[in-house]
């Protein structure tokens, strides 16, 4: 047999049928639905008379259009108020296990199927969003549909897809104290391009990555996205399998064994072909913040902003001229010392344990500076729950941080959690698109560590110091 | 599902890269439902801060009303997954666009919603925008092919079953429950490679 990437042998082993032409219909092992595309799909799919065909793989969680106040109830929000009471009764309706607003382990969907074991090596995941791809961090194959392949994979457990080409990010060396996985990500994105690995499925390999924390490799594969890739994936290792095991999902017994030996023989062949192969050395890698409406408009925290003539082309120019003016910024400027009126640490691709004891490490002993709202999200009740028992919401509500209950929040701002137009935010989620936070937001993304420092200071500002002697 | 054979008419020319889907339909305007999805698709660029509609943006231009077809840039609608960017798009009455690369979840949706995405080189798509203002365009599924004001054309690829799909306006639903033999027998072997995929620990 020739040798095959990660990716395309976790492909082969879900292939239903091959529909020629590079196209296969793959086999669904996880599907995960949401408040905010779950409901209309589930309705398209009673409307053509159609059922879930496995409701027992499907697992659905309100968390986009959720408030995330404490003391909150669906009907806090518009967009909850229309959508949480469909998602419960459509999924009551087809047998899907729901993961309500009161439930002990509601979260963001791709904070929970990890945690919950739901996400395991080799699976199939996909969910009705476009980060799905943070799977990925636990060797799953996932990526996001949109609503007509969601209505798709409730009706058939399987999906059309193209195979991807394969690229291979070698990262080499490790990441140096203060620096983030998402600052390597974000560095990545802004050399490569939003559109660097459009086509692409990307395995993250090397030292870097192997030393990494199974947490840290989730913020990476949820930020392939914005790098142009559906799918984002770590081959699985020891830290892997010790991170799901145990978890209430998660294979026991014979199981457990049969899984185990099956997941030990994921990882690319020593001489599997990629289409492209990358190279970065983490330890290079300092800590990013975008200046602009791309996550690929990053730049060095120290650094000044680039010059929009340096970029590719002329259509790359003016963009970046447009992102400036939307930003309030000018070619040449420091974003250090720049005042912020919102930190938001959340989202799926930084509201882990690990992000909120980063996090705390900077705050622990400070407060935040006047005039800026600082929240801290924690991805699920779970993350909550932890982060309790560590103590580290009495260090963020005695530093004048909001502690609020797990939900999307301001990553997407469609539960009227939003930045007024024309004030900053700087945020750890992972797009800083024109209006993502809401009309006129500016949105600067950057690591946990980072947003923390900006809370404290109420400028943008470097967390090494103030993580150091905390 | 609308059958996609061919269209004639002009194209707008909107070579701006990285056009994500919060752009193409806002978040708030996807919720506010009715045809907000439509009148403010695309706009931060549509519209000027103050709600004007602005006269620059080529979607405005009275030469371009009701183009059928769109030559956008690179990476065209990256970002979140939502479909309602590809309905946005056909409210505007656009049935084919043309770009060098587009986001990939995008690119899929649009074969379900009888739109034709068609990725050539920024090279032809930089030749195609110079001849936009110069009269109609027409774009052939049946022979692949672009054809320009002046005459020339440009072919192009398309998955052939993608292709089909579209002539036919079939959805891809219709073809893969055709194919529930093949996925039932699929499961009764996974299940025996793989139980832990299907018996779930966990609410018991
Ligand atoms: S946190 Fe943001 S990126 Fe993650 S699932 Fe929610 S809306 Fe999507």
């Amino acid at each position: 047999m020739t040798a095959r990437t990660l990716v395309e042998k976790i492909w082969d082993e879900h292939v239903v049928a091959d529909l020629s032409g590079g196209l296969d219909l793959l086999h669904v092992d996880r599907h995960l639905v949401h408040d905010l595309s779950g409901p209309p799909s589930l309705g398209m799919l009673a409307a053509r008379g159609l059922a879930v065909r496995n409701p027992e793989l499907t697992f659905a969680m309100p968390d986009h259009t959720v408030s995330t106040a404490v003391g909150r109830t669906d009907a806090d929000t518009n967009a909850g108020r229309l959508l949480v009471p469909a998602l419960r009764e459509r999924t009551h309706a087809e047998g899907i296990r729901l993961f309500d607003l009161d439930d002990v382990e509601q979260g963001i969907v791709h904070v929970v199927g990890p945690e919950l074991g739901l996400t395991l090596p080799g699976v199939t995941v996909l969910c009705g969003d476009s980060h799905t791809c943070t799977h990925g961090g636990l060797g799953a194959l996932g990526w996001g549909i949109g609503s007509s392949d969601l209505t798709h994979v409730l009706a058939t457990q399987t999906i059309v897809q193209r195979r991807p080409k394969q690229m291979r990010v070698t990262c080499s060396g490790s990441l140096a104290a203060g620096v983030e996985p998402k600052d390597l990500v974000l560095q990545l994105i802004g050399e490569h391009g939003a559109d660097g690995a459009s086509g692409f499925a990307v395995e993250y390999a090397g030292s870097a990555i192997a030393s990494m924390p199974v947490e840290g490799r989730m913020t990476l594969c949820n930020l392939t996205m914005e790098f142009g890739a559906k799918i984002g994936i770590v081959a699985p290792d020891e830290a892997t399998f010790d991170y799901v095991a145990g978890r209430r999902y998660a294979p026991t017994g014979a199981h457990w064994d049969q899984a185990l030996a099956a997941w030990r023989e994921l990882s690319s062949d020593e001489d599997a072909a990629f289409d492209r192969e990358i190279e970065i050395d983490a330890s290079a890698v300092s800590p990013q913040i975008t200046w602009g409406t791309s996550p690929a408009h990053t730049m060095a925290l120290d650094g000044k902003i680039p010059d929009p003539g340096q970029a590719r082309d002329p259509a790359a120019r003016l963009a970046r001229s447009k992102a400036l003016e939307y930003m309030g910024l000018s070619a040449g400027e420091q974003l250090l010392g720049l005042p912020v009126q919102h930190v938001f640490i959340g989202s799926c691709a930084n509201s882990r344990l690990s992000d909120l004891q980063r996090a705390a490490q900077v705050v622990r002993g400070r407060h935040v500076a006047q005039g800026v709202r600082a929240w801290v999200v924690p991805g699920s009740q779970s993350v909550r729950r932890e982060a309790e028992a560590l103590g580290l919401d009495r260090i963020f509500t005695a530093a004048g941080f909001e502690w609020r209950e797990p939900g999307c929040s301001m990553c997407l701002a469609v539960n009227d959690e939003v930045v007024p137009a024309g004030e900053r935010c700087v945020s750890t989620s992972n797009r800083n698109f024109v209006g993502r936070q809401g009309p006129g937001a500016r949105t600067h993304l950057c690591g946990v560590a980072t947003a923390a420092a900006a809370a404290i200071e109420g400028r943008i500002a470097d967390p090494r110091p103030l993580a150091r002697v905390a | 599902m609308e059958r996609f054979t061919s269209v004639q008419g002009r194209a707008i020319p909107l070579p701006v890269p990285d056009i994500d889907t919060d752009v193409i339909t806002p978040i708030k305007r996807v919720m506010q439902g009715g045809d907000a999805l439509t009148r403010y698709a695309f706009e931060s660029l549509r519209y000027t801060p103050d709600g004007a509609l602005n006269p620059d943006c080529p979607l405005n231009q009275e030469v371009y009303r009701d183009a059928p077809i769109l030559l956008a840039g690179a990476n065209f609608a990256c970002g979140s997954s939502r479909e309602t960017a590809v309905w946005a798009v056909r409210g505007l009455g656009i049935r084919c666009i043309i770009a060098p690369s587009f986001g990939d979840i995008f690119f899929d949706s649009c074969f379900e919603n009888g739109l034709l995405p068609v990725a050539l080189p920024q090279i032809e798509l930089d030749a195609l925008a110079d001849e936009a203002a110069a009269g109609e365009f027409s774009v052939d599924l049946e022979r692949c092919e672009v054809t320009t004001p002046s005459g020339r054309t440009i072919a192009f690829a398309v998955h052939p079953l993608q292709r089909e799909a579209l002539l036919a306006g079939r959805d891809s639903i219709e073809l893969t429950l055709a194919r529930e033999p093949e996925i039932s027998e699929f499961q009764r072997r996974d299940r025996e490679l793989r139980p832990w995929v299907y018996e779930l620990a966990g609410d018991t």
